[in-house]
């Protein structure tokens, strides 16, 4: 595991998005995907998974999210913590057997830095994922699964982000 | 039991989770994508409402793959809603239950409690706080942290990064606080 570690470079990042590596100063690898439009159509796919997963296991339930932040059910737990096992596994076995994309590129691992934001910001979120019974994910599968006044509670979020974004350079980091 | 009635049943957590974990490798293997969901909405800003914000200028365009992931969120949402939907109630704790009915809640039978979120709620100061101002903290909240249950707790996580973990313990200590001390207040 520790070799398997050394032999793929894990890159060092400044960039304190975890979500996008497009804007690394590191990243080397441009989007090998983005030469045709129809390339889109694999994410697209794998988001339909994603949304019917999260709606069958009833992730995006407010009751589901009550329950846990109540430690009234190991339903949420048993989710989130398999999920990371699975996670953690895969990226082992990508590292190990060094397995490429299906363009045959590399795979690339990013190391991120700390910042107070995973703080201050985790509180903020944990405050609204209850309030809402929903993180990101779930909201889009919420709409679609009907509750259709959950768009304002995403029109917020955007909101959110783009308070976030102008009052930046005033929050600590 | 034939395989669409199966799957029609609530999928267990030691079905849906490994399911979940499986998306890590997934993106990563169909084009170098890290999983995370809560970045569109960033994307969402840059592409309509950038303005002369610096954290908006970026070419959103090479993460369109993001904005498509989560319109197939949106749309596996219907999908798992209409065609495999399940119509027996959420099976709840009893206790989770009383507390509920205690704050007017009755109608138990959906994913989502129908007192609280309908667009007449909008109005009240009740459905206002779980919608739009939950809405809010969870965008604002999650760009401040970097990252959401899926950026930070599964893929941050899968990749050992312990700036995640730091997130992860205070998404859900802030869920605690929440749930258990503020939110009574509020319904």
């Amino acid at each position: 595991m520790e070799t398997a570690e050394f032999r793929i470079p894990v890159l060092k990042e400044t960039n304190t998005d975890y979500e996008v590596s497009s804007l690394d100063s590191l990243s080397q690898k441009g989007s090998n995907d983005s030469r045709s439009g129809w390339q889109y159509l694999k994410y697209l796919a794998a988001g339909i998974f994603f949304g019917i997963i999260l709606v069958k296991s009833e992730v995006i339930s407010w009751f589901r999210i009550q329950e846990m932040f109540r430690l009234q059910s190991f339903h949420m737990y048993g989710v989130i913590g398999s999920a990371v096992a699975v996670g953690i596994i895969s990226v082992a076995i990508i590292k190990k057997f060094k397995i490429k994309t299906i363009y045959g590129d590399p795979v690339v691992f990013y190391s991120r830095p700390f910042s107070k934001g995973q703080i201050v910001g985790g509180l903020l979120f944990g405050f609204g994922w209850a309030l809402t019974g929903a993180c990101p994910g779930p909201l889009f599968a919420q709409i679609g699964a009907g509750t259709t006044v959950v768009i304002i509670t995403l029109l917020s979020a955007i909101g959110g982000v783009w308070v976030y974004g102008w009052i930046r350079e005033k929050l600590p980091h | 039991m034939n395989f669409m009635e199966w799957v029609k049943q609530p999928w267990p957590w030691y079905v849906a989770g490994p399911l979940i974990g499986l998306m890590v490798p997934l993106l990563l293997l169909i084009g170098n994508k890290s999983f995370g969901v809560s970045s569109s909405l960033r994307h969402i800003c840059a592409a309509c409402l950038r303005g002369n914000i610096p954290f908006f200028q970026y070419d959103w365009k090479k993460e369109a793959w993001n904005l498509f992931f989560v319109s197939g969120i949106l749309l596996g949402g219907l999908i798992a809603a209409s065609v495999l939907n399940n119509p027996a109630p959420v099976q709840l704790n009893p206790r989770l239950v009383h507390e509920l009915q205690g704050y007017g809640v009755g109608d138990f039978s959906g994913l989502m409690p129908q007192d609280l979120f309908n667009w007449k709620s909008l109005f009240s100061l009740r459905g206002f706080a779980l919608t739009v101002a939950g809405g809010f903290l969870v965008g604002f909240g999650t760009r401040y942290a970097g990252g959401c249950t899926s950026g930070h707790s599964i893929m941050g996580l899968s990749t050992l990064q312990w700036p995640s973990l730091v997130a992860t313990i205070c998404f859900m200590t802030g869920g605690f606080i929440m749930a258990n001390l503020l939110l009574p207040h509020i319904l």
